[in-house]
């Protein structure tokens, strides 16, 4: 499965200030459920299985049904389909990169059809989950090493420490790392847009709010090896010193 | 009280054998009874480093499997009296490890032994992970370069997750050995310097061994580097033996000579 960033663009709102509802384009991270063969009998049982890996992340998870992997294969009755995924907890919202033959089957069934975004690689649900399910600040007072992935559930994340090249930080809500931050943080991960990135010395390799993402190279130069705090301020990734 | 201590680093080619070879014949020459172990099953380096491949006969994995006791794979080391050396098997692979092999294993040599080296494989597979699971302490090896020094940090992270100490809450003392350490190439640039490794890793420093050729002389007459007396590598892992034992010498950085006007004008290296 993997994340998926739709299209963020801001719309003007075609009415008034005195109107009784506001239409904009938004910024939604969704899980996709990517289907290759959804007639083979083990389908559901190994979905089951990887779901149980990590209940507290995927329980009522809005997901698309990512269909390009189908290919040539005839529809299967979607509406049944989804109920079956329902039942596991998941909650199809739409489906996307269908073929015409798929996509009548998801229009019969009630399934919308979302357009196609820029991928981002969100990372795969390990152990740590499971072990964090509790909500709250998590705190860790040891450097973070390479390889290490850490999840703060419904909270923020603070590291007090190094985070090396390639160790993960991931958090519902902000990241604060009061050392260097040389590896990737992710936060806002169930889609709080108002997350932020801080960190003492800014070296990191990717850095992310609720799917929006930016590699080292997009970072400010003069940034670099800085104190800085990242955020999305509803149009871009913002980047600022400390 | 015996103590298991593991070499490993993540990265190979780094000087895990050349350093568990040398700091178990350093221990042995300060009078404490040590065995060396090869982990490294399929690929085996110890016993050509300590000049016993021609003395092998049951290995690590026998004893494993029952096939012969412990004392007949054993092979004394003809130099060093408390100096014994468990090769392991070049025809299996690391699969051949078992947990409880190993335990056994390291459970007997406790009886008799003060140190008990386990000269780890590169990786973090099962041959690198049993060799450092039962460990009392380890020892991270890597060289002053990115891509040893980023699989030391995960190695370390490792150690301090999955080892059986980390799984009974209790930290497992680590200390950073580095190894090839070329002054000229850290001077201009080319290699990491000492603080700047120890910014990424952040673990004490045990040595620093400067590279130096009698490192490959003494492996190919098959002999402990620590055991040349005129070898700067062999002289750097004295004192961190010196330093496993307690005695207090600060870690020196090697420093360049300076080289004369006529070693210059000549081309000479200092």
């Amino acid at each position: 499965m993997s994340g998926n960033e739709q299209g963020a663009r801001q719309v003007n709102s075609i009415t008034e200030d005195s109107a009784p509802f506001q239409l904009r384009a938004a910024s939604l991270t969704l899980l996709t459920l990517k289907l290759v063969n959804p007639a083979d009998p083990d389908f559901f049982p190994r979905l089951a299985t990887m779901l149980s890996l990590a209940p507290g992340f995927y329980r009522n998870a809005p997901i698309v049904l990512d269909l390009s992997g189908t290919g040539a294969r005839p529809p299967v009755d979607l509406a049944e389909f989804c109920a079956r995924l329902t039942e596991l907890g998941i909650n199809p919202v739409g489906i996307q990169r269908a073929n015409a033959a798929w996509e009548r089957a998801a229009v019969a069934a009630g399934l919308p059809s979302f357009p196609t975004g820029r991928a981002t690689e969100a990372p795969t649900a390990s152990k740590e989950p499971a072990k964090a399910a509790s909500g709250g600040t998590r705190i860790i007072a040891e450097p973070v090493r390479s390889g290490r992935q850490v999840y703060a559930h419904k909270g923020d994340l603070i590291v007090i420490g190094p985070v090396s090249h390639g160790a993960e930080l991931l958090a519902d809500g902000h990241i604060h790392v009061y050392g260097a931050l040389r590896g990737r943080a992710l936060a806002g991960m169930s889609g709080d847009k108002t997350a932020r990135i801080f960190c003492r010395v800014l070296e990191a390799e990717l850095v992310a709010v609720a799917g929006l993402y930016m590699v080292n190279e997009q970072l400010e130069p003069a940034l670099l090896g800085k104190p800085a705090q990242i955020w999305f301020d509803g149009a871009a990734m913002v980047q600022q010193g400390l | 009280m015996a103590k298991v201590i593991v070499i490993t680093s993540g990265k190979g080619g780094v000087g895990k054998t050349t350093s568990a070879a040398a700091l178990s014949a350093g221990l042995a020459l300060r009078g404490h009874k040590t065995v060396v172990i090869d982990f490294d099953v399929g690929l085996r380096n110890l016993d050509l480093i300590m000049g016993c491949e021609r003395r092998v006969v049951y290995d690590f994995i026998n004893v494993i499997n029952g096939d012969a006791k412990l004392h007949q794979a054993l092979i004394k080391d003809k130099r060093l009296e408390n100096l014994f050396v468990l090769p392991t098997s070049q025809t299996r692979d690391k699969e051949a490890l078992t947990q409880d092999g190993v335990e056994r294993v390291i459970g007997d040599l406790r009886q008799e032994f003060d140190f008990i080296i386990c000269d780890s494989p590169a990786g973090i597979e099962r041959g690198a992970f049993l060799a450092m699971y039962y460990a009392d302490e380890a020892i991270v090896v890597s060289n002053p370069e990115v891509s040893s020094v980023r699989d030391a940090d995960r190695m370390i992270g490792l150690l301090a997750s999955k080892s059986r100490l980390a799984e009974q809450g209790t930290e497992m003392p680590q200390t950073l050995l580095l190894t090839r350490y070329d002054v000229e190439r850290v001077e201009k640039g080319e290699m990491l310097k000492v603080e700047d490794v120890q910014d990424i890793l952040a673990v004490p420093l045990l040595g620093i061994i400067p590279e130096c050729p009698s490192v490959l002389q003494a492996s190919n007459i098959g002999t402990p580097v620590i055991l040349d007396e005129k070898s700067n590598a062999g002289r750097a892992y004295a004192e961190a033996v010196g330093r496993m034992l307690g005695d207090e010498l600060p870690v020196t950085v090697p420093r360049g000579a300076k080289r004369g006007l006529i070693d210059r004008l000549l081309g000479r290296s200092a």
